[in-house]
């Protein structure tokens, strides 16, 4: 695994992500979060793993203000999030959504990228060379005149973490990174994001990519933290996995083929 | 998302036209929307019952098709796509104005004919100027003249959602259409019934995607105004194209140029 996870769990005493009890009720009536905590520390790179409808999604929406926490607290860097310090806590907040589609709404690529940047009030010129270093950054630059609804799968997801990054977060936070890429447009997205040095939260299915890409793990089961650890621990327990509605990373389990199951 | 793009509208191929690079694509394109506008006020402009005074009208189309570098047939069979509702509108006019208004040697023809004959000519004329206007400047850019001439805001921000949004959305109907189809044995299921109810889940999933397009919008710090960082640059071409095409059209509109023609071409033969 790359150096960057050295500086990891021990950095804790100054974190850059900290939630507090959070609690979360939809309007339906449906409990998603009964008052979780965990927080995160500068340049760490976080799997939020868990069953469909353990909660995950919800606790990405709370960490740039998507949704308000309606009992607990959350706080960014040295925000408390509120309705006050939402634009500081969305200018350090870098938010990738599951679907690009819903992320990539202007007509060209670059007019998308330069959305967040132009929204912050920056100079034409400044705002054109974030553009093109956050395209060059995911490898995309020459996409930049090309529509949306144009682009392929992998490259509608990098265009997507492009249009994040123009706006320099401090912390990234995705959604699903890896649905529906195929294998190489996956793995090239995990080498990508490897080389980030932004804190990263991201909420996955993908257990592999947690055990690539994340130092740390945190299960997630009916709203509250079931375990929260190194990786390498957390993913390797298959009674833990289990209890959490998952298993082990398809690469830690055996070869069907070297060594037949039975 | 191609394929369903293309077979919905053809609007990527559109697209694509727009991209090329030939003297009519350089044109600054509120130079072309203005002009685009001009010559469909021209031609609509003229008496019901005028022909001859349309037919001069043809160059712009045709000169702006050889220049963009733009694809003849591909154009008209748009054009002949939308003529079923010119035919609709102009068809009646046969049966209701019967009035001989033309003598042409034994063959005596109609008012109603000669009003309908207009207006097809009118429909060709505007609708194909309009496909090469977008054609050859491309929607996004349109959409953009439309907001630096003082478009409403609103307006031209949904004109864009729309274009961007609308292959998402044919790709969705068209995924429940194919679920539908895969389950509805001998036309049962096909029912119009199941229709409504399909355009409702429609509905709801556009307005749950438009929502979450939102969000998106505010995590990057939508305050509700789209900002594009483009310039647009009006040179001397441009100028010299509208004030051109401005004069040359306001002339065919306040001269009949066949019949002056050919009443020139009668005096000198006598």
């Amino acid at each position: 695994m790359a150096g960057r996870h050295g500086h990891g769990v021990d950095a804790v005493s100054h974190p850059v992500v900290e939630v507090r009890d959070l609690q979360y009720t939809y309007p339906d009536g449906n409990p998603a979060l009964r008052g979780l905590s965990f927080s995160v520390a500068q340049g760490e790179t976080v799997a939020i793993v868990g069953a469909n409808g353990a909660g995950k999604s919800t606790i990405l929406l709370h960490l740039n203000g998507c949704l308000m926490p309606q009992a607990g607290t959350v706080r960014i860097g040295d925000f408390p999030l509120s309705k006050r310090t939402l634009p500081d806590v969305r200018r350090t907040v870098g938010m990738v959504f599951q679907d690009p589609d819903d992320q990539l709404f202007m007509p060209k690529v670059q007019d998308d990228v330069a959305f967040g940047p132009l929204n912050l009030g920056l100079p034409a010129d400044e705002v054109d060379r974030r553009v093109m270093h956050a395209l060059s950054i995911v490898g995309a630059a020459h996409l930049k005149d090309r529509p949306p609804y144009r682009l392929s799968g992998g490259e509608k997801r990098a265009v997507a973490i492009a249009s994040v990054l123009s706006m320099s977060p401090t912390i990234l936070v995705m959604d699903e990174p890896t649905s529906n890429l195929d294998p190489q447009a996956r793995r090239r997205l995990i080498e990508l994001l490897k080389t980030f040095e932004q804190t990263i939260i991201v909420a996955t299915h993908d257990l592999d990519m947690a055990f690539d890409l994340c130092a740390r793990t945190i299960v997630v089961k009916e709203g509250r933290i079931l375990t929260d650890g190194p990786s390498r621990e957390i993913l390797q327990d298959a009674v833990l996995l289990v209890a959490g509605h998952l298993e082990r990373p398809l690469r830690l389990q055996g070869c069907p083929v070297c060594s037949p199951p039975g | 998302m191609e394929k369903t793009g293309s077979s919905l509208l053809d609007l990527t191929y559109l697209d694509t036209l727009s991209d090329q690079d030939t003297p009519v694509h350089r044109l600054d394109p509120r130079v072309k929307l203005l002009t685009t506008l001009l010559f469909i006020v021209c031609v609509v402009s003229f008496n019901k019952y005028e022909l001859s005074a349309l037919l001069p009208f043809v160059i712009y189309p045709i000169v702006l098709v050889a220049l963009g570098n733009l694809p003849l047939g591909y154009l008209l069979k748009k054009v002949l796509l939308a003529a079923p509702f010119a035919f609709l509108v102009g068809i009646f006019n046969p049966l209701l104005d019967r009035a001989v208004l033309v003598h042409l040697g034994p063959l005596e023809i109609s008012g109603g004919w000669v009003s309908f004959a207009s207006i097809m000519l009118r429909f060709v004329l505007t609708v194909s100027a309009a496909l090469i206007l977008v054609a050859s400047t491309g929607f996004n850019a349109v959409c953009l003249a439309l907001e630096k001439m003082g478009a409403p805001a609103a307006f031209t921000v949904q004109l864009l959602f729309l274009y961007r949004y609308i292959f998402v959305l044919g790709d969705e109907a068209l995924r429940m259409l194919r679920a539908r189809s895969l389950r509805s044995f001998g036309g049962r299921g096909m029912a119009l019934q199941v229709s409504s109810l399909m355009i409702g889940q429609l509905l709801l999933r556009t307005l749950d995607r438009a929502q979450r397009i939102h969000l998106a919008m505010r995590c990057r710090g939508f305050d509700g105004e789209i900002r594009i960082a483009r310039q647009l640059r009006i040179g001397g071409r441009d100028l010299v194209f509208l004030v051109g095409c401005s004069a040359i059209f306001l002339f065919m509109r306040l001269h009949d140029v066949p019949r002056w023609l050919g009443d020139t071409a009668m005096a000198l033969m006598r």
